[in-house]
């Protein structure tokens, strides 16, 4: 029956004939009765609990080779009904002395089983003393077998066994000193492997040993094994020692020992990885990328990378998986370079098995250690174009996150993706990636060769017969941005893409009808086009959904910890340091609702003032998830997310749509922000923050931030690109505040260090912190102080915007006629000159804002212009990487519409010209703005002389959609 | 731990399963069927070791039988293949030079040796002499046990005669 059984068979109708033959007298009956029991059923099997009772009858019967027999099935399959009722008679087994080691190895290893199925059946007080009394036991067999059940007690709980601890390193010195061992239990001349690597691996439980003699005699064998293991012939005896000394390595590792000790290992285990025996090696390579965990040796590991490269090209699997997790853990900002390419060029000869993880660790890695964006994106596009199957779509979300927030990259990641548009076949994830970049951004490529938009538009059309149901929406949504990027209209391109648009209509799917449907009304109502359709605002930074996977992925504990490590270095690099949890959770449900990017703040909804603040500015994600992020959900990860709700999604279409309503969605935000704030703020400040900062950033010294416990006031003197600031805090309290905690979180423009700030400031005290800054290249985003204490019970955080702002590294300077008119025509066009019409700017007469000028350190020049209705202004930029920076302004206003002005700027540097006239369009704007764009809209600065569109009518002025249309 | 023994022939025909931790037969023949693809399709320059669902299997060819162990991620793997060694040797040393027949029509031998070999998925014996030495006194048992049946029906069909 067992026979018919292997082969594969059912053989229920036996179970029961099976056990009843435990119960039959004779032993050959038993015998077979309990051999053919425990290989069929398992441990849940129901006829099992007949045969307890016949069991327990022979365990503590005195037959020994029925305990025997007993003993072995319950051991094989004895589940937690066993381990309750059989527990006290094992025990009683394993421990008299009447009883051969034969059946008392047996109970151990019984006990064992039961005691994994039920940790509770051993009595913890009662047992450790025994455990030490077994260990002292002379057969080795029986010691093989409780060392087994020690290691397993000890991984539970270690304290309880702390005298085992001394036995465990004195039995390993007998063996490894081969000390009085019965010939029969050496293996191929060694003394029981098995029990050495049994008893190191009970070691490696103990945290540490503490005793010194212990320890210097466990050192003493160690060292032993390390230095005395040879490779030889005898393929079994090379095994058997190296399973011991392999142990070895993991004890010393697990001990942290010394520093040679350690760099003796890393040199065997370099020595493995290039032995030509695969067990070996694949063992080397396992027990380094271990080792990387443990303890500082990369330097040491990375001599060893172009071994390890090789390996990543062994015919086996195995070993090439090892060396993939190798180079994955070994990689940092100094070599990831090399290593990512590696892996992008393995990649192409790598076999399926292991793709998806090959490109998931490229991507990854390539997005910790890339040492600048455009490589990253290289490199993702590579990893598309070589292995599309196996890139999922977190890869291609994360790069396009990337790029959205990153405008230097916009142009370049554009131009990439329409060079691999011109590969004849290309992965379907290439498509979605370079429509939706090129939807986005393709208006900056518009002056390079075949990059017009409707050479554009054929490229990607192109690809649409070739694509599946999830990526038609995409185009469909690239489609509509390359038409509002065309200015002026197309008729050609647009009526070929309406005819797409329609041709959807009546598609099955319905996302794509609705997509088609929408963007064929919105696109023939022409200037609302724009607002809708603007760019994507920048993600709120996250962590990568990618590392989080990672993360999910790797069962190994250390591993993950270490990811985790890396993954919190990783956040202090980031761009834009935001909240982990503002991706997920309340926003999404707004999300739903807005398709594309609808702008739902305005300029004179003050009830929502707060979060449209932080919404303006990047950086201050952090304090609240916003509807960046729901729009990044709505637009991205869910092409599709719309059908989760498509009700409500249909009710919200006719704002949308029409923008002329009130808008609700405000609402919907401040409902949807609201709670989030007061989780984060136990304390409510006083004064508006938002008021004292921007006070700040035209005053030098003034308080920042006050609330009931404490103030901080803060002092700032710049001089050219470096600033000093000293932050005082104040507490107001009778009592102390606790674990104060300051963080600044820098954008990567400024370079901030700050002094350490005290853990707890004493009562009606005073503490002052000194925080230098300097400023590396021009940029708007703002520095932001993570700032928390404890009082009493409850604990407050706040996060403050640091008045570090543009206009500090500024100094005023005067220009005469003859300086600055070669100046203003020797910088013609775009991008060293910007030219924008502003609208719905704060009325102010021109004294007015001349003082607003000159409070932002920009020299207003009078009678330089001729008509008097103008406004010229100079200043000189201060930063760390490019030289003092003459900046020119001219603003030319209309007497009869002091809402609308057109804005230029000039200087010797694009970023700094676009930074510095964005600037000012936020200050002239009005405070608070709005949403600030990544970057302007395609027509104004690479065709400023093109009129842009009239809002046709001056009611829509007090609606904020159109509001803000005319801001963009 | 060792989770489980699998025997597979080259022809992935199993010789003897043995299971340490609760796998249904469903699950069973899924596992067998999986890794006989994997191994069996290894080429015999590889290493011994597979990664397979967060276990490792560890296997050795001997002639044309597979022997396979399947531990756990941390477990060493180089112990196991010695175990593996191990119970070839003792397998070797009862049958007298075993081979696939061997193991066929003995498979019960086989499972006894196991046995005695392994409980619970962890080595209970490193001692050739000792295991050889436990299996003959099993064997004697079931001769005796035999012979006493075989007299005992004789002196009955004597009686009946």
């Amino acid at each position: 029956m067992l026979y018919i059984f292997m082969l594969g068979y059912d053989v229920d109708f036996g179970h029961m004939e099976a056990v009843s033959l435990i119960s039959a007298p004779k032993y050959p009956e038993k015998q077979v009765g309990y051999i053919v029991t425990s290989s069929l059923l398992n441990e849940n099997h129901d006829f099992l609990r007949l045969a307890i009772n016949t069991v327990r009858n022979d365990i503590i019967g005195r037959n020994e080779t029925f305990q025997c027999l007993a003993l072995t099935m319950v051991g094989n399959i004895g589940g937690r009904e066993f381990a309750e009722s059989l527990a006290p008679d094992v025990q009683k087994l394993l421990i008299s002395s009447s009883c051969r080691p034969l059946v008392r190895k047996k109970a151990a290893l019984c006990l064992l089983r039961l005691f994994r199925k039920n940790p509770d059946v051993v009595n913890v007080d009662g047992w450790s003393d025994r455990m030490a009394q077994l260990l002292d036991e002379r057969d080795l067999g029986v010691l093989t077998s409780s060392m087994s059940l020690l290691v397993a007690l000890v991984s539970n709980n270690h304290e309880a066994y702390w005298s085992c601890l001394p036995k465990c390193v004195k039995t390993l010195e007998r063996l490894a000193r081969n000390q009085d061992i019965p010939q029969e239990y050496t293996y191929y001349g060694i003394p029981s492997p098995w029990l050495q690597v049994k008893t190191m691996r009970a070691l490696q439980y103990f945290p540490t040993v503490e005793d010194p003699n212990t320890r210097r005699s466990l050192f003493e064998v160690l060292q032993r094994i390390l230095m005395g293991t040879d490779v030889v012939k005898n393929v079994n005896k090379n095994n058997a020692s190296h399973a011991v000394l392999f142990e070895a390595l993991a004890l010393v590792m697990h001990l942290d020992a010394e520093n040679e000790m350690m760099s003796q290992c890393v040199a065997l285990l370099g020595k493995f990885i290039a032995v030509r025996e695969p067990n070996i090696r694949y063992l080397g390579l396992e027990n380094m990328t271990r080792m990387l965990m443990v303890t500082d040796v990369h330097d040491i590991i990375k001599r060893h990378q172009a071994q390890i490269i090789t390996s990543l090209k062994d015919p086996d699997i195995s070993i090439r998986r090892r060396a993939l997790d190798l180079l994955y853990g070994m990689c940092d900002v100094s070599n990831a370079k090399d290593i990512v390419e590696e892996l992008l060029q393995y990649l192409s000869t790598a076999d399926f098995a292991m793709r998806e993880e090959l490109s998931l660790k490229a991507a990854i890695l390539a997005e910790k250690f890339a040492p600048d964006l455009s490589w990253y994106v290289d490199v993702i596009l590579q990893l598309i174009d070589k292995a599309g199957d196996f890139v999922s779509d977190d890869i291609w979300f994360r790069v396009v996150q990337f790029v959205t927030n990153n405008e230097d990259l916009q142009p370049y990641a554009a131009a990439k993706a329409r060079e691999y548009l011109d590969k004849p076949a290309i992965h379907e994830t290439m498509v979605k990636v370079s429509a939706y970049l090129l939807g986005e951004y393709s208006h900056l490529l518009a002056r390079r060769p075949g990059c017009s938009p409707k050479e554009i538009f054929s490229a990607i059309h192109e690809k649409l017969p070739t694509v599946s149901t999830t990526t038609i929406p995409i185009l469909l949504s690239t489609y509509a941005k390359i038409l509002m990027h065309t200015q002026p209209p197309d008729p050609e391109l647009q009526k070929h893409v309406w005819a797409i648009f329609s041709k959807y209509e009546s598609c099955i799917d319905v996302e794509i009808q609705q997509r088609a449907i929408e963007y064929f009304a919105l696109s023939s109502k022409g200037a609302a086009l724009m607002d809708i359709l603007a760019e994507m605002p920048k993600f709120p930074e996250r962590q990568s959904a990618l590392i989080k996977k990672a993360e999910v992925a790797e069962v190994d504990t250390a591993e993950q910890s270490a990811i985790k490590l890396r993954a919190q270095q990783h956040m202090t690099n980031a761009l834009v340091v935001t909240d982990q949890h503002s991706s997920n959770g309340t926003p999404q449900s707004v999300g739903q609702l807005s398709l594309v990017k609808i702008p739902s703040t305005s300029g004179d909804e003050h009830t929502s003032a707060d979060q449209e603040l932080s919404q303006a500015n990047g950086t201050l994600a952090t304090v609240d998830p916003q509807p960046p992020s729901a729009d990044l959900l709505g637009d991205l990860l869910g092409p599709l997310a719309i059908e989760g709700l498509p009700g409500a999604a249909v009710l919200s279409e006719p704002n949308a749509v029409s923008g002329l309503e009130g808008v609700p969605i405000p609402a919907d935000d401040a409902a949807a922000i609201v709670p989030v704030e007061k989780d984060t703020n136990s304390v409510q400040p006083i004064g508006n923050i938002n008021e004292r900062f921007y006070a700040l950033c035209l005053k030098d010294s003034g308080v920042l931030y006050e609330d009931p416990n404490i103030q901080i006031g803060i002092k700032a003197e710049w001089r050219a690109q470096h600033g000093r600031l000293v932050l005082f805090l104040g507490n107001k309290n009778t009592f102390p505040l606790l674990s104060v905690q300051a963080l600044i979180l820098p954008p990567v423009h400024l370079k901030i260090e700050l002094s350490l700030v005290p853990e707890t400031i004493p009562p009606r005290a005073q503490v002052q912190c000194p925080l230098e800054v300097m400023n590396l290249h021009p940029s708007r985003d703002v520095a932001v102080l993570d700032f928390s204490y404890k009082c009493g019970t409850s604990m407050a955080n706040v996060k403050l915007r640091l008045p570090a702002v543009l206009n500090k590294f500024l100094q005023p300077i005067t220009v005469s006629a003859e300086e600055f008119f070669p100046q203003w025509r020797s910088l013609s066009g775009p991008p060293l000159k910007l030219q924008e019409v502003v609208r719905g700017v704060r009325p102010l007469s021109l004294i007015d804002m001349a003082n607003i000028f000159t409070s932002f350190q920009l020299t207003v020049c009078q009678g330089l212009d001729p008509n008097p209705n103008n406004l010229i202004a100079s200043t000189t930029f201060y930063s760390e990487t490019i030289r003092p920076m003459l900046c020119l302004i001219r603003i030319e206003t209309d007497p009869t519409d002091r809402t609308q002005l057109r804005i230029t700027v000039a200087s010797g540097d694009p970023t700094l010209t676009f930074e510095l006239m964005e600037f000012i369009k936020e200050q002239l704007v009005g405070i608070p703005t709005a949403p600030r764009p990544p970057a302007p809209p395609a027509a104004q600065p690479t065709n400023p002389a093109a009129p842009v569109a009239q809002p046709t009518n001056p009611a829509a002025l007090t609606d904020p959609g159109d509001l803000l249309a005319g801001l963009l | 731990m060792i989770q489980f023994v699998l025997l597979i022939s080259r022809q992935g025909k199993v010789r003897l399963t043995k299971w340490y931790s609760p796998y249904t037969q469903k699950e069973r023949s899924k596992v067998i069927r999986e890794l006989s693809g994997v191994i069996l399709t290894r080429g015999p320059k590889l290493c011994n070791f597979v990664e397979w669902r967060g276990l490792k299997v560890v296997y050795k060819r001997y002639a044309s039988l597979y022997f396979c162990m399947c531990i756990d991620q941390d477990d060493n793997e180089l112990e196991v293949l010695e175990i593996i060694h191990h119970f070839v040797e003792i397998l070797d040393r009862y049958f007298g030079s075993v081979c696939e027949l061997d193991l066929i029509f003995n498979f019960h031998k086989a499972y006894y040796v196991l046995d005695e070999i392994l409980i619970a998925g962890e080595l209970q014996e490193s001692s050739k002499k000792t295991v050889a030495r436990l299996i003959a006194a099993q064997d004697s048992l079931v001769e005796t046990a035999k012979e006493q049946a075989s007299s005992i029906s004789n002196i009955i069909a004597q009686a009946t005669k």
